[in-house]
């Protein structure tokens, strides 16, 4: 079945069941591969993506349920070479080991950001409480997270 | 017993004719020289570095990227012996087509062999191009100067290295007799150069080989029967074959896959296979309550290492413990994957393994290919933190392929095939002995460890080491397991206390039988063996009525092993004879990893939440020397992550099990720390340039450990000798 779907400002139809992840869609059909499969059950986050501003798993989010929405994915902030601010600030904080959890980070961070451009520590580390890191990053993420934060503050 | 891949029966003969992947025993003729680091397997210089006509330079490494950050520290040494920018050198890494034959990316050893072998060569192609522009310009070489990858003369004259192309003749034996760069003259070794892969990383580019995209590609997925060793009996192929997208339902025996157009079609297909699979369970598993009375129980192969034979001491006080830790997972974010393609009777297999020429003797083995027809490229995938599904998945992905050629196979496990899959990091009974004499020092240690393997990796033995290859029609088995061999050690690992005691024994029990199917996780058997060893020294601290630190140095000669812990006790603001308050408590832990690598020191600090058992470690300090670094703040990266890893696995970890098969299958069933548990992490670098830089990735787990114990029996005058800390142990002892 063929569903419309917004993906970082472009709608673009796909052809797929009803019930087929948000995530594949993305990874398969768009050739969006930022996202990340990790657990397929919710459970640690490497597949965070915005839908309509929100941070959703989208390994457990139905194509059938998003057809009306905006959904944001990492590569919908900036690229290697024009990076969105929390990707520069997560770039110079080198907040990333082998850095398979970072897309689910950054586009938590960002939800986190949106709603409050000033978060404390305690707050970024409770944003991003459901987004496992198995490298040990973790300081280096919250602090790039401030970071960005910070620089939210200057512009 | 009730071995998953192999039994006692099997390998009654030919123990003493292994050869392990990683060992670094030259298998070269006696007339070739000595070469240092990985030069000595790999001799030729353009095995290492190639120069291109545009001035750029080309440098090939047999060690992959697995997120520590190895590609960027290998090309600072590269730029900055041949004197080129880091932007004209071009890394090519752990490609079977393409690349030195390094093993594995393993044991923190990457910068040691891999970055000496460099280092020489690279010096030797620039004393070769300053030759080539003498020659040229008609100057003596010691006349020259060379800088951004030009040569220039005393007058002015010019030569860039592209110039110089045509008269380099880089096919040729390495002789490692060029001088590299004195220390102080470093430009780029020494510097925290921003790691080239995490732009990419943090923008959503194809940064692994999760993200791989080839044309036509097919997407698969297995079916792992309900335990080891278990037969498939029936399954409905034809059902799932008819299925939308289906386009192989590959059956061997008791392997068990399907090939897809989408992923999501091949994960229902899985799921539809799964339901209606008949296996005949294999053996049960051991009563996870008696799991380590079992390992004691089991045949082993004993050793005795690390014999100092003192005088045995009169009326010394005597103490003694055993000591436990869990089989514990690798824990991978991203479940393993792979993509293998079958063209023209040709294999190619793009994988994160760890070493892609050993896992390409595993699937020449299993496929009964020739090495010439098979072609592993490294790509990266998330951190594996040793032996995971890396090698598997890629077997796995080719076994599939080879149902569908002309068209590429990718192939990413679920997360349940991992957890329950993967080889896990070994379960480990550790006894120690000690006598304190009355001048409070100790004047007798004894030391006993149980353990199986510390390595199943590819080529680690004889036989076929991948999963799938077991449960094949034609099976073929894994070989025999060995014991790593000291210095550095499998099980044994940092078994020797680095402390100068009189009189010491230490006794390798190795359990080649294995219940559970282990390997390499990070460290080996260090972090249990330092966990042990430095929670006995609190303990006799404690009973010395010493401080612990002061304790240390009191057995202690060397003076880095003295420069580092003294460094942790200012970093931390340590006060000599702290105690804790029964809710907060801090501790030491040390090691030299491997007795031959790095020098770490961890002062933790814990808090003990007495009702419900949970514990936090809200902040840890470290001081780390190895030798020269390289690349500081990557050092400090590995550091920090090292010890957050290591208060995860010591907090938490633990493979549930019983009779009927893994528990684990899900960050459920297996927690780990999350983004509000970690401590802080503070670390104290001791840079040392004339020492030669020693391997660090795995340096800070062990003494972490130690400090975490160590700092709840400071908080509450409790010890717990069994890992992890989860809040039921920690209640049980706190009554």
């Amino acid at each position: 079945m063929a569903y419309a779907v917004t993906v970082n400002g472009t709608t673009r139809s796909v052809d797929v069941d009803a019930d087929t992840p948000l995530l594949w869609v993305l990874r398969d059909e768009l050739g969006l591969t930022g996202t990340k499969f990790g657990c397929g059950i919710a459970q640690c986050g490497a597949c965070t993506v915005l839908v309509d501003g929100r941070a959703v798993r989208s390994c457990v989010t139905p194509i059938a349920l998003v057809e009306k929405s905006e959904i944001t994915t990492i590569e919908g902030l900036g690229s290697a070479a024009k990076p969105h601010p929390l990707q520069q600030a997560f770039i110079d904080e080198q907040a990333a080991q082998c850095g398979y959890c970072i897309n689910g980070m950054i586009m938590a961070a960002k939800e986190l950001l949106d709603r409050n451009s000033h978060p404390s520590e305690p707050e970024v580390r409770t944003a991003l409480a459901g987004n496992l890191c198995r490298c040990g990053t973790h300081n280096r993420i919250i602090r790039a997270v401030l970071r960005a934060a910070h620089a939210n503050g200057r512009t | 017993m009730n071995a998953p891949a192999f039994n006692r029966r099997q390998f009654t003969t030919g123990l003493g004719a292994l050869m392990l992947a990683f060992s670094l025993d030259p298998k070269v003729a006696p007339a070739q020289g000595r070469l240092p680091g990985s030069l000595q397997n790999n001799r030729k210089l353009d095995a290492w570095i190639g120069i291109n006509a545009d001035g750029t330079a080309t440098v090939f490494t047999g060690k992959v990227e697995l997120g520590q950050g190895i590609l960027t520290a290998l090309r600072q040494i590269a730029a900055e012996e041949l004197d080129l920018p880091l932007d004209r050198v071009t890394m090519i890494s752990g490609d079977t087509g393409r690349t030195p034959n390094e093993g594995q990316t393993a044991g923190s050893q990457s910068i040691e062999n891999s970055g000496t072998a460099l280092r020489l060569a690279a010096a030797e192609v620039r004393a070769m191009l300053l030759d080539l522009a003498a020659k040229r310009l008609g100057v003596p070489p010691d006349k020259l100067t060379a800088a951004d990858g030009v040569i220039a003369a005393g007058d002015g004259r010019r030569l860039g290295y592209g110039e110089l192309v045509a008269d380099l003749d880089l096919d040729r034996e390495a002789t490692a007799k060029a001088a590299p760069k004195l220390p102080a003259s470093h430009q780029l070794v020494g510097k925290s150069i921003p790691r080239f892969d995490i732009p990419a990383k943090v923008t959503g580019d194809a940064a692994f080989v999760q993200d791989l995209r080839l044309p036509g590609m097919l997407h698969g997925r297995v079916v792992r029967p309900p335990r080891y060793g278990s037969k498939l009996d029936s399954v409905d192929a034809a059902a799932v074959k008819a299925m939308p997208g289906v386009l192989a339902v590959v059956r061997d025996g008791s392997f068990l896959g399907v090939v897809a157009e989408r992923e999501e079609q091949a994960i229902k297909a899985r799921e539809a296979l799964r339901k209606s699979a008949r296996w005949t369970p294999g053996p049960e598993l051991p009563d996870p309550a008696r799991i380590f009375d079992v390992i004691k129980s089991l045949p082993s192969e004993d050793t005795t290492i690390g014999v100092k034979q003192g005088p045995a001491p009169e009326g010394a006080r005597r103490f003694e413990a055993v000591y436990t830790k869990p089989y514990m997972s690798h824990g991978s974010i991203g479940p393993s994957c792979a993509v293998a393609e079958f063209k023209d009777g040709k294999l190619t297999v793009w994988t994160h393994s760890q070493g892609v020429f050993p896992l390409r003797a595993e699937l020449v083995k299993m496929l009964k290919m020739r090495p010439a027809d098979v072609r592993c490229v490294h790509l990266e995938g998330s951190g594996c933190y040793g032996h995971n599904g890396a090698d598997d998945v890629a077997a796995d992905a080719a076994l599939l392929a080879r149902g569908t050629p002309g068209r590429p196979v990718r192939l990413q496990w679920m997360r349940d095939d991992e957890f329950g899959w993967e080889p896990y990091g070994p379960a480990m009974v550790m006894q120690a002995k000690a006598a304190l004499g009355a001048n409070g020092k100790i004047a007798d240690w004894e030391y006993e460890l149980w353990s199986n393997t510390h390595s199943t990796r590819p080529e680690s033995t004889t036989g076929t080491n991948v999963l799938p290859a077991w449960y094949l029609a034609d099976a073929q088995k894994m070989g025999p397991p060995s014991a790593i061999p000291q210095p550095a050690g499998g099980g044994d690992r940092n078994a020797i206390p680095l402390y100068d005691f009189p009189r010491q024994r230490v006794i390798h029990h190795f359990v080649p039988d294995m219940p559970i199917r282990v390997s390499a996780l990070r460290t080996l058997g260090a972090y249990a063996n330092v966990f042990a060893l430095e929670s006995f020294m609190d303990e006799l601290a404690a009973a010395a009525g010493a401080d612990p630190i002061a304790f240390h140095l009191a057995h202690l000669k060397d003076p880095r092993a003295r420069a580092v812990l003294e460094a942790v006790a200012k970093k931390a603001a340590w006060k000599e004879g702290e105690k804790g308050d029964g809710a907060r408590g801090r501790g030491i832990g040390f090691a030299k990893y491997k007795n031959l690598a790095c020098y770490v020191a961890v002062v933790a600090e814990v808090e003990v939440e007495r009702g419900s058992g949970n514990v936090r470690v809200p902040h840890a300090w470290a001081a780390v020397d190895s030798g020269l670094i390289i690349n500081p703040d990557g050092l400090a990266n590995q550091m920090e992550g090292g010890i957050i890893q290591s208060v995860s696995w010591t907090l938490k970890e633990e493979v549930r099990f019983d009779r009927t098969g893994i528990l684990a299958r899900d960050w459920a069933s297996y927690p780990i720390l999350t983004m509000p548990e970690v401590p802080k992490v503070e670390i104290e670098l001791i840079n040392r340039p004339s020492e030669r830089p020693l391997g660090s990735g795995e340096g800070s787990q062990g003494p972490a450990v130690a400090a975490v114990a160590n700092a709840f029996a400071n908080a509450t005058g409790k010890r717990i000798r069994d890992l992890p800390l989860h809040p039921a142990r920690v209640k049980a002892a706190l009554g």
